[in-house]
């Protein structure tokens, strides 16, 4: 009785000791998933998906609260790659999620802007130039058509455009595949 | 020598873990979806394994002895315990997004009963430690083998036209079924 009482507790003495030792050595600081998540994510800090921004995407991804398939500018291709990473089927965007839309981009109209600056603390990206009392506009070059703009105008002067395929904008278009998803 | 590769292919092949035994079954479902998720499961439980065979048989002849033969149960699950959560510290220190593939069934390789079965059978077929550390290192050989084969299928049945009862998880029993009845055919190879 009391060898075998031995025995089990100098076995789990050996045992903490090497487990204690290893969750010293192989200490994992923060989630890397989360920077890998993160770095396929578009960036575009637009907020569709429901998040705040990006990286607090990722988070959610990492922890398993969000699905991959929520990030419109990433498109199709951006779940793609999220679902290569984590290992998990590609889900196509869903009903209630949002989806892409064709590229955009916003424009300010300047004669009923009455310069109060609440678009520019909405952008994300700092696409719009202005001051206060002072007419706004938008750089369209650096504007990412997230619509974050649109909603906190109070005399609704900005609207979404449609940027048109030109030859000027042509590019060749990626090859797409339809994907099938797993039952 | 010509004993131990015995033992290695009877492993392997003859006797497999998986689909002769029919022990481990729950990553075989579980994890075989993805092919890369198949591997990280069978290196992951290799190490397990082959750690396991070798540390149990020192545990069963060294520490525990004819006397307390009652323990062996217990003590192999305590270092198994132990060497899957060493194992899922390296993984998830070495590979995040295999820890994060893995999930679930990394952590359940303590319960995978080919893990507990293979030092016991090594304690029933009084293997000395080489042949416990062969005949270990051989079953997880077999059981990554069958999982890779497994996930391959798995992963072309995918885009198979597959009748609407049996999607999913029935043919890949079906399959499964199919497999095990193959590696019968290796029944005649050692005598």
């Amino acid at each position: 009785m009391l060898s075998a009482l031995l025995v089990m507790a100098a076995l789990a003495i050996v045992l903490g000791a090497v487990l204690g030792f290893a969750a010293i050595k192989f200490h994992v600081e923060g989630n890397p998933l989360v920077d890998k998540i993160d770095a396929i994510l578009p960036q575009t800090q637009c907020g569709q998906c429901s998040f705040p921004g990006c990286k607090p995407y990722a988070t959610a991804i990492a922890a398993g609260e969000a699905d991959i398939n929520r990030c419109p500018p990433g498109g199709v291709e951006g779940i793609q790659k999220l679902a290569d990473l984590l290992g998990v089927d590609f889900k196509p965007f869903g009903g209630d999620t949002a989806a892409p839309k064709p590229k955009s981009v916003a424009i300010i109209d300047e004669s009923t802007c009455i310069g109060c600056t609440l678009c520019i603390q909405a952008c994300p990206v700092d696409a719009i130039v202005g001051a206060a009392k002072q007419m706004h506009t938008i750089i369209a070059a650096e504007c990412t058509g997230c619509e974050l703009c649109v909603a906190p105008c109070p005399v609704d002067c900005i609207s979404m455009q449609v940027i048109e395929e030109k030859i000027s904008n042509w590019k060749w278009k990626y090859p797409v595949y339809s994907l099938v998803t797993a039952q | 020598m010509t004993e131990y590769m015995l033992i290695l292919i009877s492993a392997v092949f003859v006797n497999n873990v998986v689909m002769v035994k029919i022990l481990g079954l729950c990553p075989f479902m579980g994890v075989s979806k993805k092919l890369e998720a198949a591997i990280g499961m069978g290196a992951a439980t290799t190490f397990v394994l082959t750690l396991g065979s070798g540390s149990s048989y020192l545990i069963n002849k060294y520490l525990l002895g004819p006397d307390l033969s009652y323990l062996t149960t217990l003590s192999f699950i305590v270092v198994i315990a132990g060497i899957v959560q060493f194992t899922e510290m390296v993984v998830q220190k070495t590979s995040p997004p295999l820890y994060q593939i893995l999930g679930i069934y990394l952590p359940l390789i303590t319960t995978n009963c080919a893990v507990l079965g293979v030092p016991l059978l090594n304690v029933q077929l009084k293997h000395n430690f080489m042949e416990s550390l062969i005949f270990g290192f051989g079953n997880a050989l077999g059981f990554t083998m069958v999982m890779v084969l497994f996930a391959g299928m798995r992963e072309r049945m995918e885009g198979a036209d597959v009748p609407a009862i049996f999607k999913g998880s029935a043919i890949a029993m079906v399959t499964a079924g199919l497999m095990s009845l193959s590696f019968m055919g290796f029944s005649g190879l050692i005598k």
